[in-house]
């Protein structure tokens, strides 16, 4: 008989548990949509690292049982361009906040799109700096509150989707945590296509982002996400003042192409015969 | 009969919010963190679609999908 | 089979890196540095390996540490405000204790300064530039066959010691060109993965008593999570118990110092009865061998320290040639960084001079003879 127990719970490092998330916190669903998003794609969960920066939602690869980096604020599309180049044989996914991803991470988000690296990034954004204690972040409403915008934030935020579809990544998507099959579904697509893969998990911060904006439970902040998400289908009909407010989910990009590691690979094939050279720190001779 | 582990749970009552068959209620007593962990009240209704497992932050849910 | 070139110092090190096993490199274009990314271009895809132009400095360190989690060989090269940016990322190298290469070709500074001219102005970046409690080792080249040696030394600290090592170049050596000499084969420091003991519970961060703990790559199975937060022994962060953070930091420092006298490296010249010492390193040396040289001509008792590896500093060896020397002049490319060091160290014993040298020129022999001799005179009154 199996065991009675949460099905992704198996994936985590159980002596690390409860993790530290707020109750109610979206990163712990959002976790939960990638492991159902790897059991549903061709992906191995034994060939998967992961890699992330610093915030609240960059905190989940220290939970799973696979080897993780934890890297520094923002920087984690720049150590995982250098791990997966370094060794391409493997799954590389990258786990990013708004503020990790787009805010002190912009260039590398736009330059590894460029690139078409072969990641898969989830990006929890929750509107908010989470880990800092509430302070605003890239993607803050217009009019909404933070510890740093007591006035409420003024800045028109950045679509992250549509961006990193500008910057040329081959496969992008946004969710949000009231839609964790969708999320899956998308992360599954995510992990198959070979080539930069961006999927924006709009999630609820109950601590911050909700104690600011009237949206305290974890309840209510989903029940928000899911009342004002538009498919991106129906946006296409919609006017720009009809989607003030509004949060496009679906698909935004699918259109696969020539990635980095391949490039690279040919690079060598064409002008060299002989593969790439892995693992070079444990050889024994030169 | 689907199991909420008491030492997980948060409270946060997404799993009472998003099961479309009102299969959970929130219980009267706490956890050791004082948590009032939510119950299957309404077990019979449970049509196993998990979304209550993969919306419970906190990996605490487990939906019985054995035939009894 | 021995081969001789006449190259460019950047090249020699580009050169020196592939046969270090060096497989992967991030960098940024930046003067006098580039050369050196440009080779890795060329040479890289000719050996297997994987060259990437990044976005910025902070990118290219990033790669770097990622590529060396992946168990490959890695490096980067800079200079002057491309160094600067790559301080956050080489602290969490220190932390995560990742072996790295990084190349700095200093130029005039402070910020944009003199692109094209020498210096040695970050050699204290190099030491402290990081925040927090930290040693580092750095190798300093002053002629192009070193460039090349050094640069292969640092791979092989780096493996050693599971660190980031600095090998800071200036502009002179990285852009002149002089005979090299490329052995037909070099002594490697290969990676040791752990090893595991059947039912043994992998704790990647219990080392042993030399302080380093073996290395897996990432894909070796060993679910090895990484992290610049305070860990423990497993790996897992530890933020608020002082002890955990004591032990971590205590070690890693304890790494470098415990192992100094093996890291060290320096060549004494004319010494022996020496009571005038010339400590340099880096491109003034090229000039103070020739001062030495004449000075003792004139029957002044001077003799040269060439330190190879300003960090970890040579304390011990310092401290034996104070015994009889009185006076140390030391000519640095800056206004005075290491020679607080050799303040530090001789200063009790023996009076320190610096010549201290901006704007991009190298000392002439001429400069430090004339240093030499005012002190052998300050001497005799
Ligand atoms: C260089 C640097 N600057 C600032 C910080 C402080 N800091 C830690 S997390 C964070 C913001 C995290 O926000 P986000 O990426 O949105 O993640 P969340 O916590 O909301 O999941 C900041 C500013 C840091 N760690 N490093
Ligand atoms: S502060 Fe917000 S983002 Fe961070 S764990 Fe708490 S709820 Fe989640
Ligand atoms: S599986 Fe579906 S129906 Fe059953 S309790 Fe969970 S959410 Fe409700
Ligand atoms: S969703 Fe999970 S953590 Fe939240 S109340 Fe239900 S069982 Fe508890």
């Amino acid at each position: 008989m199996a065991v009675k127990e949460n099905p992704y719970k198996k994936y985590l490092r159980e002596d690390r548990l409860p993790h530290i998330f707020c109750p109610g916190c979206g990163n712990g669903i959002v976790m939960n949509a990638f492991f159902k998003g790897l059991e549903g794609s061709d992906v191995d969960f034994d060939n998967v690292s992961m890699v992330s920066g610093i915030g609240c939602s960059s905190r989940i690869p220290g939970y799973v049982k696979c080897d993780s980096l934890h890297t520094t604020h923002g920087r984690a599309l720049s150590f995982a361009t250098g791990l997966k180049v370094g060794n391409p044989n493997q799954d590389v996914v990258v786990f990013t906040g708004d503020g990790d991803a787009a805010s002190i991470g912009g260039n590398h988000l736009i330059h590894a799109a460029r690139r078409n690296i072969d990641l898969t990034v989830i990006c929890i954004n929750n509107n908010i700096y989470g880990m800092t204690g509430g302070q605003i972040s890239p993607t803050s409403p217009k009019g909404s509150f933070g510890t740093t915008a007591p006035y409420g934030s003024r800045d028109v935020p950045f679509d992250l989707a549509s961006l990193v579809t500008a910057a040329g990544a081959s496969y992008v998507a946004r969710w949000t945590t009231a839609h964790p099959m969708q999320l899956a579904k998308a992360i599954t697509k995510g992990l198959e296509n070979k080539g930069f893969s961006f999927i924006e998990a709009v999630s609820q911060c109950p601590t911050y982002y909700g104690r600011k904006n009237k949206l305290k439970t974890p309840v209510l902040g989903m029940d928000y996400l899911k009342a004002n998400s538009v498919t991106k289908r129906r946006s296409e009909k919609m006017s720009e003042e009809e989607l003030i407010g509004k949060i496009i989910v679906g698909e935004f990009a699918n259109r696969p192409h020539k990635e980095l590691c391949d490039n690279e690979e040919d690079l060598v094939n064409e002008n060299y015969d002989g593969g790439l050279a892995i693992k070079s720190a444990f050889w024994e001779e030169f | 009969m689907n199991i909420i582990d008491s030492m997980l749970c948060k409270g946060c009552d997404i799993c009472i919010s998003v099961c479309p068959k009102d299969v959970y209620a929130k219980s009267k007593e706490v956890n050791s963190k004082d948590v009032y962990v939510p119950y299957p009240a309404n077990q019979e209704a449970c049509v196993k679609c998990g979304l209550c497992e993969i919306s419970c932050p906190d990996q605490a849910l487990y939906v019985d999908r054995e035939v009894e | 089979m021995v081969e001789e070139r006449f190259v460019l110092g950047n090249e020699a090190c580009a050169l020196g890196a592939i046969a270090a096993g060096c497989r992967f490199f991030a960098g940024y274009p930046i003067t006098p540095s580039t050369e050196i990314a440009e080779n890795m271009s060329v040479l890289l895809p000719k050996n297997g390996g994987s060259f990437v132009q990044m976005e910025d400095e902070i990118a290219s360190a990033g790669a770097i540490i990622g590529a060396s989690w992946s168990g490959v060989k890695s490096m980067t090269a800079t200079s002057g405000p491309g160094i600067s940016l790559m301080q956050e990322n080489i602290g969490y190298g220190v932390i995560t204790e990742t072996p790295i290469v990084i190349i700095n070709v200093q130029r005039g500074s402070p910020s944009t300064g003199q692109p094209t001219m020498s210096s040695q102005s970050d050699m204290m970046q190099a030491r402290w530039g990081s925040h927090g409690d930290y040693e580092t080792i750095a190798l300093s080249p002053s002629s192009v066959q070193e460039f090349f040696d050094f640069t292969i030394k640092a791979f092989n600290l780096a493996e050693e010691y599971r660190v980031p090592v600095l090998v800071m170049s200036d502009e002179v050596v990285g852009h002149m060109r002089e005979k090299l000499i490329i052995p037909d084969s070099v002594d490697i420091v290969k990676r040791v993965r752990p090893e595991l003991e059947e039912g043994e519970q992998y704790l990647p961060y219990d080392a042993p008593e030399n302080g380093v703990t073996p290395m897996p790559a990432f894909g070796d199975g060993f679910n090895v999570h990484v992290t610049g937060l305070t860990h423990d022994k497993r790996g897992y962060p530890d933020t608020n118990d002082a002890e955990t953070h004591t032990d971590l930091v205590e070690r890693l420092c304890d790494k470098i110092l415990k192992n100094k006298d093996k890291i060290c490296s320096y060549k004494e010249e004319f010494c022996d009865d020496a009571e005038i010492v010339v400590v340099s390193y880096g491109s003034p040396y090229r000039s103070v061998l020739t001062a030495v040289k004449e000075a003792r001509e004139e029957g002044i008792k001077v003799g040269s320290l060439k330190i190879d590896t300003p960090w970890p500093f040579p304390d011990e060896e310092i401290s034996k040639l104070a015994e009889n020397a009185t006076d140390f002049i030391m000519p640095e490319m800056n206004l005075g960084q290491m020679v607080h060091e050799l303040e530090r160290v001789a200063g009790k014993d023996a009076n320190v001079h610096l010549i201290g040298k901006i704007g991009g020129v190298l000392h002439t022999p001429e400069e430090i003879l004339e240093k030499i001799k005012e002190v052998a005179s300050k001497k005799e009154d």
